[in-house]
């Protein structure tokens, strides 16, 4: 799972705010870095987006490449059901994470990115397992194509709601005695330890701006879209910036842009251009569909809905309860990091936090769009969702679709259902005293492949 | 003339179809304030909890005996049965004699699912048991020792003896009993299939899984005996592995469909939490019997799909086990939208293609109740099998 759209024309913005120019700039130049990488005997890693250890990785000179945003880009460029076409031609299951099949079917077809320059081979998968049971499974299969070692970072799960001492140390010493040596031989260096400093200290930096624009939503009118605009957001953060000092500008940028924003009273803009009239403040759980990010934004955004907050934001990190990287104590933090990652809480987490963001940024409804592929995601949604209204008062959607499986974008049902939530949050703003919704019946939905 | 083993299959197979856990409750009775403890597959170490005077008992789902309502309602339609159906024996009261819930870390749907029970059933003691996926001893086993003493100490809180080394040492001994016993069973059932039928032996190892490993062993000779002793006739039909579904349960019906379709299933991976770890617990003069059982996990874990397998290659502990019991080809029978199993199949039939062993892949919920098209599936993949041999 990840969430990073990088340098996008989705975000069709006409007039580029800085920090877009800029981040659109760095992806670029992160793509030729790649596509050179072996002229330039550079060392490449593959790496998943929670639990992610860029800041390590930079420190030793080594490239990161994230697979699930290749194939969130390749679902946005629409190419994404050719790979899995190739991925279920290849013996994959349609029952699995749409993800894995993606990032496999553009390998066998020749690797090329999304900037259409070839991705170059691992030199290793650095599996951070964190929040997701898949990753593992994803890289056994790469390593079986790419001959490649694999560095297992076992990331426990917060069962019990927190991060025990045990937890902090199993994952610190797996960090010192055996991922930290094996990135030395990869990278044929030592660890210089005052870089490393360095960089955490950067991603401090960004994490705070980063959490000041999350709380710009709070807002009336929200001056940004923590979901759809959010995932732009995240972006540098998420995945092979975080630690550096352009990420950190381009933090300050954005969240300097937000604030000028939100003192003009303007909403977000969107892919139609500014947002109109604040109608509806909703937070979200769930990924979106990449296939048709456009289409379901457009959903929103044309109805005056905003999304003020969403989880799916946080699974490459959870700044806004008071986590940061600690230059100070770097093994302890970046520990801290991955054990914090949202898809790692537990269920009650989860809802504890979706809770406090529905009270916190004074949202009028909750939206959960379940995807297909994801059972770290989804498993508990339907359960979360009844939670959540009796506790916060505040009606709850729900909407199914799949990551970057097009198969499962049901355009019209969604905007059927959507239309209904729309109205349903009218009319609880109106009157209080009507009822909530009924829960979702799990056994009367039916995702079904609508090509 | 009457089968030797006939009223010993009788009390596993009504111990696998009690789903009122009576057996539980009657258990519970003789013995008086001891807790029960459920748990989900694959693998705890359960003579953790024997030590701890409780009864560890594997919770597999509602098979195709229950009627899933509520449970249903709970999730989406692309995710696998087991859970359904736990949450329907749970909402249904059929687990309301049960003490205390271990969720080990088998997959994203029994984690979370952890997390539910949490939330829908507040009163019981709930814990989830993350096993390391590092199998260093300073790293993962000391990891795994703090989890064990851990959901110790959760039981303690809800009544449980403390555990104590004795106790514990004696929980290992019985289960090297236990697990001495069900290599006895295989080792019948590689050598004369014609003995012993899959769903027989499904029927005595899952028994096990209900009970105490001391009173499953006392089944297991009464078993063994009654095989040993019953007249059977050798033929040689075409031998399989089936690979897949070590954690939903596939219909007993679909294994007795399978059986009949001219293969001899000659092992399975069914009951995985039962073998889990091969060969008996080392018990060392002055190691803490708790870092036995741990040292045990590292270092003697089955290779399954949810436990990483480093940088061995993928597949070789399958084909090893094809070897040993001289298979000539395999069945993959994974649960739909099984992650674990669905993710490592492809892996595995390429080292299958790769070593030219035929294999041919079904999948299955636990209340699939059409068993046609696998009984000619599985027909046509045996007479292949019987036609052109398989046997690497
Ligand atoms: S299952 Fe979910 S978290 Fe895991 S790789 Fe797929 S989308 Fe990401
Ligand atoms: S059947 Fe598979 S996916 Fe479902 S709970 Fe079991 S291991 Fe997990």
């Amino acid at each position: 799972m990840t969430a990073q759209v990088i340098g996008s024309e989705a975000q069709a913005n006409p007039v580029k705010d800085q920090s877009q120019l800029r981040q659109k700039r760095m992806i670029a130049d992160h793509y030729k870095r790649l596509s050179t990488a072996r002229e330039d005997g550079r060392k490449v890693v593959y790496t998943f987006v929670p639990g992610n250890l860029t800041e390590l990785l930079g420190a030793l000179d080594l490239l990161p490449v994230l697979p699930e945003i290749n194939a969130l880009q390749s679902g946005m460029r629409g190419k994404s059901a050719g790979y899995i076409a190739e991925a279920e031609k290849a013996g994959h299951s349609e029952d699995v994470c749409s993800y894995v099949k993606c990032d496999l079917g553009m390998s066998l077809k020749g690797n090329l990115g999304p900037t259409g320059e070839k991705m170059p081979a691992p030199d290793a998968l650095l599996l951070s397992y964190t929040g997701c049971f898949t990753f593992m499974k994803w890289f056994e299969i790469l390593r079986e194509q790419y001959q490649c070692p694999v560095l297992m970072l076992h990331v426990p799960y917060q069962g019990d709601g927190s991060i025990t001492p045990e937890m902090r140390r199993y994952v610190v010493d797996q960090l010192r005695h055996e991922i930290v040596p094996a990135l030395e031989k990869i990278a044929g260096k030592k660890l210089d330890e005052a870089e490393l400093g360095r960089r955490l200290a950067a991603s401090a930096r960004a994490e705070d701006d980063l959490v000041k624009v999350w709380e710009s939503g709070k807002k009336r009118p929200s001056p940004v879209d923590g979901y759809f605009g959010g995932v732009y957001y995240v972006g540098p953060i998420f995945s092979a910036f975080r630690g550096t000092e352009e990420a950190a500008t381009y933090y300050q940028e954005l969240r300097t842009e937000v604030d000028a924003r939100a003192a003009r009273g303007e909403g977000p803009m969107t892919p139609d251009g500014p947002m109109g009239k604040e109608k509806y403040r909703l937070v979200v759980e769930g990924p979106p569909c990449w296939t048709s990010f456009n289409d379901f934004w457009h959903m929103f955004s044309s109805e005056g809905a905003v999304v003020v907050a969403s989880t799916y934001t946080r699974v490459g990190g959870l700044y806004d309860t008071g986590f940061r990287h600690d230059p100070e104590h770097p093994y302890e933090s970046m520990a801290d990091y991955c054990l914090g990652c949202y898809t790692n809480l537990n269920l009650p987490s989860r809802v504890d936090l979706l809770e406090r963001y529905v009270k916190e940024y004074e949202a009028d409804g909750f939206l959960v769009n379940s995807v297909k592929s994801c059972n770290s995601f989804s498993v508990g949604q339907l359960q979360m969702m009844r939670i959540l209204q009796e506790r916060t008062g505040v009606p709850g959607g729900f909407i199914e679709s799949d990551l970057v499986d097009a198969r499962y974008f049901g355009k019209a049902n969604i905007s059927n259902r959507l239309q209904s939530f729309f109205q349903m949050v009218e009319a609880r703003r109106a009157r209080k005293d009507l009822p909530l919704p009924p829960p979702v019946e799990g056994r009367l939905l039916q995702l079904g492949r609508t090509a | 003339m009457s089968d030797p083993a006939e009223a010993s299959l009788q009390k596993a197979k009504e111990l696998v179809e009690d789903l009122d856990f009576k057996h539980v409750t009657s258990w519970k009775t003789e013995h008086p304030g001891a807790l029960v403890v459920g748990h989900l597959p694959i693998y705890v170490p359960r003579p953790l909890f024997e030590a701890m005077g409780c009864l560890p008992v594997t919770i597999f789902g509602g098979g195709d005996q229950l009627d899933v309502v509520r449970g249903d309602s709970f999730f989406q339609s692309y995710i696998c049965h087991l859970p359904r159906s736990t949450v329907e024996l749970g909402l249904r009261g059929s687990l309301d004699a049960f003490d205390a819930f271990v969720f080990p870390s088998t997959c994203d749907v029994i984690r979370n699912l952890s997390g539910m029970w949490k939330m829908l059933f507040p009163k019981k003691a709930v814990a989830y048991l993350d096993m390391p996926q590092n199998f260093s001893p300073e790293l993962g086993g000391r990891f795994y020792a703090a989890e064990l003493r851990r959901v110790a100490a959760m039981l303690v809180q809800s009544g449980a003896k403390p555990l104590t080394s004795e106790a514990l040492s004696l929980a290992i001994v019985h289960e090297n009993q236990r697990q001495a016993l069900l290599d006895e069973l295989q080792a019948l059932r590689t050598q004369e299939p014609w003995r012993i039928r899959a769903s027989e032996a499904y029927l005595a190892t899952r028994a096990g899984t209900q009970l105490a490993a001391s009173d499953h062993s006392t089944l297991l000779l009464e078993l063994l005996k009654g095989f040993r002793e019953r007249p059977a006739r050798a033929y040689d039909n075409a031998r399989v592995v089936v690979v897949g579904s070590f954690c939903e349960q596939p219909p007993f019906g679909l294994i007795r469909t399978l059986e009949q379709s001219g293969c001899d299933i000659v092992v399975d991976d069914f009951q995985l939490g039962l073998t889990a770890i091969r060969g008996p617990i080392p018990l060392r003069e002055g190691e803490e019997p708790l870092d036995s059982l741990v040292r045990a996990f590292l270092v003697q874990g089955t290779p399954t799909a949810c436990r990483y397998v480093g940088n061995a290659p993928k597949g070789q502990a399958l084909l090893t086990q094809i070897k040993q019991h001289r298979a000539d080809g395999v069945v993959f029978l994974a649960a739909s939208f099984c992650d674990p199993a669905l993710l490592d199949q492809p892996m595995l039939e390429k080292a299958l293609d790769d070593a030219k062993v035929p294999h041919t892949s079904v999948k299955f919920s636990e209340n699939t109740a059409q068993f046609q098209p696998v009984r000619e599936q599985a027909g046509a993949f045996g007479d292949s099998l019987k036609l052109w041999g398989g046997r690497p």
